[in-house]
């Protein structure tokens, strides 16, 4: 019998973005939550992992640009869209190393999981910004960097997915594949504690790999600096994520990825317009930054003020990279690089836009 | 970036429109933005009114650097 049949089957609501739901690129990234009763994208590989048991009800589809300005609004409009399928299973993603998708994945989840009751999971990459915020409050499959690993997610999302549909006893981080949640758990080994710590410390002393059992947390926070004191006297430069570059982008910085930042030169330019900049970054809509680039780094409004005599000088220089999918290894590498010679240059501040 | 330059000695505010992935990546002085492909600027606006609005925004930045500030601050709109 059919209903007898479909009584039995686990019902999953699937949320994606608008790229993944084959509606477009940057250009759509403000596409307003909407479902869909059918499988798309990603879903297709999930729907085949997890086989007869399960199926697709629905999938809801948001912006990420969308999602990133109206968090509030977009969390409830697609609250309610799963509300309605009443679902046993909700996935989000997996949103790789898409830093606006991360975040909506993230918020989603935990926003079913908590507020709807429902088992809810994630996937993503460890640097996502999404996975610091959320990977205590929900479980985050750990994913590669970009789709070409969506198998290996698939591979890992689905059976942790089912374990928690059934209310299974859920593994380590190691064991199941998600990002350590910071929750300890009691378990019973044949080695007592002293001399786990022993081993460990002879492992240590001899120089060998040893595994702790009490990671301490990674708080990297630096403390806010003295404001300024007289910001009318100050020289102020202008540092951005947003791709920023002269026309033509001279130094090739890579629309995503990006393995190097640029420096370039504004002496003598009061207003930014197509002739004299562009944007390299591929993370987002660059129509509205390549028709005026002072939309990204406010170089027109500086140069006001640097006349106005509201600010001391505008520093000559101002340092850009694209922060899409950026290593944070090599931001931090950037950064620090450049951080010298700001300082060497005597830039008592710095304004940093991000996009 | 911005934590890097922190690190350097320099007071830098983030302007920025996702303000919790400003937080998560640890900047202490954070400027709402308008939107995430023209953070300074409203294509909707005439260019007059485009500007006023940059400096308004700009100005608040100016602010949030002299404003002491002992943990993560959102100046808000």
């Amino acid at each position: 019998m059919r209903g007898g049949e479909q009584m039995g089957k686990i019902k999953v609501v699937h949320y994606i973005n608008q790229f993944f739901a084959g509606i477009g690129g940057e250009e759509k990234a403000d596409h307003r939550p909407e479902v869909r009763e059918e499988v798309l994208g990603p879903g297709l590989a999930i729907k085949a992992g997890l086989g007869d048991n399960a199926e697709i009800v629905a999938t809801v589809i948001c912006g990420d640009s969308y999602f990133g300005e109206n968090i509030e609004e977009a969390k409830k409009e697609i609250l309610e869209l799963v509300k309605k399928y009443n679902p046993d299973l909700f996935i989000a993603g997996p949103a790789f190393n898409a830093g606006r998708y991360g975040v909506a994945c993230g918020t989603i989840t935990e926003a079913v999981q908590n507020e709807l009751g429902v088992p809810a999971l994630t996937g993503m990459y460890i640097e996502n910004p999404g996975a610091d915020m959320f990977k205590k409050a929900v479980y985050i499959v750990s994913t590669k960097d970009s789709a070409a690993g969506m198998r290996d997610a698939v591979k890992n999302m689905v059976p942790l997915a089912l374990k928690l549909v059934k209310g299974e006893e859920i593994g380590s981080p190691e064991e199941e594949g998600y990002l350590p949640r910071g929750i300890r758990k009691n378990y019973f080994t044949d080695k007592r504690g002293s001399e786990r710590a022993v081993d460990m410390m002879l492992k240590k002393l001899a120089g060998e790999p040893f595994e702790t059992e009490f990671p301490m947390p990674d708080f990297d926070r630096v403390d806010p600096n003295p404001a300024v004191k007289d910001i009318t006297k100050a020289k102020i430069a202008i540092v951005t994520s947003g791709g920023a570059v002269p026309k033509g982008n001279p130094d090739h910085i890579e629309s995503s990825s990006a393995q190097k930042y640029g420096k370039y030169d504004i002496e003598g330019i009061d207003n930014l317009d197509p002739s004299n900049g562009e944007t390299a970054h591929g993370g987002y809509d660059p129509v509205y930054a390549n028709d005026d680039l002072d939309r990204v780094i406010p170089v027109d409004v500086l140069r006001d003020l640097e006349r106005e005599g509201k600010i001391g000088e505008l520093h000559r220089y101002y340092y850009s990279t694209v922060g899409n999918g950026t290593a944070v290894a090599n931001a931090k590498k950037f950064a620090s690089e450049f951080s010298k010679e700001l300082v060497a240059d005597g830039v008592d501040a710095v304004i940093l836009t991000s996009t | 970036m911005v934590k890097e330059i922190e690190r350097a000695g320099i007071p830098v505010v983030h302007m920025c429109t996702v303000v919790p992935i400003s937080l998560t990546v640890g900047a202490n002085r954070i400027v709402p933005t308008i939107a995430i492909p023209h953070p300074l600027g409203d294509p909707k606006l005439d260019p007059k009114e485009e500007k006023a609005l940059r400096r308004k925004l700009v100005e608040k930045a100016l602010r949030a650097l002299e404003t002491e500030v002992t943990e993560q601050t959102v100046f808000e709109k």
